[in-house]
């Protein structure tokens, strides 16, 4: 038995928009753009639902219907699903209609999209309570596998959600960790006791869709649902191909143009030809597959750059200095009792603010390398921090 | 008279130093045509002011900007500082034919090729006002060779030159080797007339909010660029925050430097206690000056540097770099050399800490700042202006 293992992100942040030194104890509002402003919210989550989420979804439904056997798994973060409520909620109920199929599974991680793991532990897990319950609301669905923010993973992520019961856990299948081994098994992550598994993601795979599909300058393009069904048949041994991506991929970082709805569609067909071939959800997965080997990560690792680090959203001293100025006033934050404030704060904490900071690629022009709604990487950092200073002064004020 | 900017229209001191100037000169029966190099209609009742170009002034850079125009379509907008600096010198052509003159009176390289162009169709003398240097702009390199080399001719071919520093004599004298008596120094000054007062409310809200709270506020105002000494002035905010957790350093002004600024109070652990304002007029540039609890001139090589006067008209006292010319006239202020950034820091401590010191300071500096004005520069020119006149004619 051989299973694809079809995995879609859906995220968007709340951007902070241009919040000046004189905005500071004049106006709370640090997300709530001019509607044709660059960092506009709600601009974007149009643009988004209208280019991906609906289309995609049309087709993911389509799909479900024609084919019992196709399944995905999907993780949607609490601060998509509330921009989702307020401002597309054409989008949100296309998304309900694909998980009611009951093939669909939910993927729990933190509702704000944080790296509260690294910075604290309780806040994390506060997150991720709340995510787990707006699931339950809007989905009816409670999430048995767990993915952290970036794909950040190490052995204390895994034995914290092998504590909390859950059965699978996400990683990158990056090949210092694999060593000789592939990614199309299912493993279990050192020092887990309660049997939870790791599903490690297939990069060059996912990649070849994600990134490659619509590069003419590629020697594979057009990629085609037969040929990339071809590659899987042929890959040797391996019981699971993980093919995690953002759900943006298709329709917005892959347009439509480029024929990537057609091989969406085309996929279960070619695939599910095959005697023994078959689509599982990821705890699905993880059940059925006994696990192959241990995988050993103290380090964490990221989906992030050919460093796989957390160098995209830590690595530089002003990205060091918004993260630690946010945890630094956590205590006043939550002590104040006002939901709005901890709201705020906890919006602040979403990995995208501090993405948008980052200079790795800055130096070399290549600017265009990354989706930011800033002009560079120092306008997000004094948006960022001129609204913590306000977070700070309202947290003080209580 | 030959210049570059004048209020509103103005990047820096020099459009300031220039209108205060010439008010006071017209006091002494003087008949001031000034030349901009932009379209204006702005007119005053102490001189008339020419335009040298029809450009609007806002496609054109400012004095000490080097970044590109922006092509405004139009064949005959200029595309760098050099072209512009051209069609002002091919205009003066008509306007020194168009009527008689007693002396041209020239500010700053920009105009100097033009005062050249005067004397020679006038007959003339030239007299060269020196407010800043290419070596000052270039943070005590040489800058660009050609600006340079525009400057060297200027000076050496002037009748006299004017600098509006001791600081800045010395640098003629060092950087191109002028005999030092041909060189007059004329400080600036301000006008206390002229400052619009400070409003009630002030535009850095949360700046007073946190004062309640006990930080303080220091405040540096000005272009972004090497010569204001600001990676300087980082470290030295960085010493004080040690020493004082409870400070905010407010930077009001855009320029080159900026990112790297910004990026440079993060790495130095400070990044919660600096703020940025970017550029800013009017209000909220004033309003700057009056949420301070202490103003810093850290510049590497400041000509004159007007701000530390500016903000004790606001009642804010001031501590200046000893690289600068108003180090040389403002007596109650701290001054420091640009490069000791502990003694700046223990200086900005010393300010915040010691209540009576800065009250001290801030109320002998106000009696200092009310008996300023530019009378005396004004009668100094004036002189220069007869003996030059009169050596020429005869």
């Amino acid at each position: 038995m051989k299973s694809i293992v079809l995995y879609l992100h859906v995220h968007q942040p709340f951007r902070v928009r241009n919040y000046s030194v004189f905005d500071i104890n004049s106006t709370h509002n640090y997300f709530f753009a001019d509607y044709q402003d660059r960092t506009s919210n709600e601009r974007i989550i149009h643009k988004v639902a209208a280019k991906s989420y609906i289309p995609t979804n049309e087709r993911l439904v389509k799909m479900l219907e024609e084919h019992p056997e196709f399944r995905l798994s999907l993780s949607i973060t609490g601060t998509v699903l509330e921009q989702l409520q307020m401002w597309a909620p054409e989008a949100l109920t296309s998304f309900q209609r694909l998980v009611a199929t009951g093939r669909v599974e939910i993927v729990g991680e933190t509702y704000h999209h944080s790296l509260a793991f690294l910075y604290d532990r309780d806040e994390f897990v506060q997150q991720v309570e709340r995510h787990k319950a707006i699931v339950l609301e809007l989905f009816g669905q409670t999430p048995t596998c767990f993915r952290n923010t970036e794909l950040a993973y190490n052995n204390d992520l895994a034995y914290w959600a092998d504590q909390a019961g859950y059965k699978a856990i996400l990683a990158e299948g990056w090949d210092p960790i694999l060593g000789w081994r592939s990614p199309n098994f299912v493993y279990q992550p050192s020092y887990t006791t309660n049997g939870i598994k790791l599903l490690m993601k297939n990069y060059k795979l996912s990649d070849d869709i994600a990134f490659r599909f619509g590069d003419r300058n590629w020697e594979q393009w057009p990629l085609t649902a037969e040929k990339f069904t071809h590659w899987l048949d042929n890959s040797g041994d391996g019981t699971n191909f993980n093919l995690f991506m953002d759900y943006e991929t298709f329709g917005e970082h892959q347009w439509k143009e480029s024929g990537i709805f057609d091989f969406l569609e085309h996929l279960p067909r070619h695939w599910l030809a095959k005697e023994g071939y078959d689509f599982k959800t990821v705890t699905q997965v993880a059940e059925a597959t006994e696990a192959a080997d241990n995988i050993d990560v103290p380090h964490i690792i990221t989906w992030a750059d050919t460093e796989r680090d957390l160098s995209a959203w830590l690595g530089n001293r002003m990205q060091q200095e918004a993260i630690d100025a946010l945890y630094s006033i956590k205590e006043q934050v939550i002590g104040s009792y006002d939901n709005e404030l901890i709201e705020d704060w906890r919006r602040l904490q979403t990995s995208d603010h501090f993405y948008y900071m980052c200079t790795k690629w800055f130096n070399d022009g290549d600017i265009h390398a990354y989706f930011s709604p800033y002009e560079n990487p120092y306008e997000a950092y004094i948006a960022f921090m001129n609204a913590w200073h306000d977070l700070r002064l309202r947290a003080e004020a209580v | 008279m030959l210049g570059w900017e004048l209020p509103p229209h103005n990047s820096g001191g020099l459009g300031v130093a220039c209108l205060q100037l010439c008010r006071a000169l017209s006091k002494r029966n003087l008949d001031i045509k000034f030349v901009v190099p932009y379209a204006t209609s702005m007119q005053t009742d102490f001189m008339h002011v020419i335009s040298a170009t029809p450009h609007s002034p806002h496609v054109l850079l400012g004095a000490y900007e080097s970044a590109g125009y922006k092509d405004s379509g139009t064949d005959n907008v200029p595309q760098n500082i050099f072209q512009l600096e051209q069609q002002y010198l091919t205009s003066i052509e008509s306007i020194a034919k168009g009527s008689s003159y007693d002396v041209i009176h020239s500010h700053d390289w920009l105009t100097f090729r033009a005062a050249l162009r005067a004397k020679a169709i006038l007959g003339k003398p030239f007299i060269a006002h020196v407010h800043s240097l290419e070596s000052d702009r270039a943070g005590n390199k040489i800058g660009n060779t050609l600006v340079h080399e525009i400057e060297y001719m200027g000076l050496m071919n002037a009748d006299h030159i004017v600098a509006v520093s001791g600081f800045t004599k010395d640098k003629i004298v060092a950087d191109y080797g002028i005999p030092a008596d041909k060189i007059s120094v004329a400080h600036n000054s301000i006008d206390p007339t002229a400052i619009v007062p400070a409003d009630p409310f002030n535009s850095y809200d949360y700046l007073e909010q946190m004062k309640l709270r006990g930080y303080k506020v220091v405040v540096n105002v000005g272009r972004l660029t090497v010569q204001k000494g600001l990676h300087n002035y980082l470290d030295a905010c960085a010493r004080v925050v040690n020493a004082q957790p409870k400070t905010l350093f407010l930077i009001v002004g855009s320029g080159e430097l900026e990112h790297e600024l910004i990026a440079k109070s993060a790495e130095l652990g400070i990044g919660r206690n600096v703020l940025f304002a970017g550029f800013q007029r009017g209000k909220r540039w004033r309003d700057a000056f009056v949420i301070a609890d202490l103003f810093v001139l850290p510049s590497l090589s400041e000509p004159f540097g007007l701000t530390p006067l500016e903000a004790i008209a606001y009642g804010t006292p001031s501590i200046v770099s000893k690289q600068s010319g108003v180090a040389e006239v403002f007596k109650n202020c701290l001054k420091v050399d640009n490069w000791d950034t502990e003694k700046m820091a223990s200086s900005i401590v010393s300010m915040l800490r010691h209540q009576n010191l800065a009250d001290e300071i801030t109320l002998n500096a106000l009696a200092e700042f009310e008996t300023m004005n530019w009378d005396k520069t004004a009668e100094m020119l004036g002189k220069l202006y007869e003996h030059h006149a009169s050596k020429v004619a005869a």
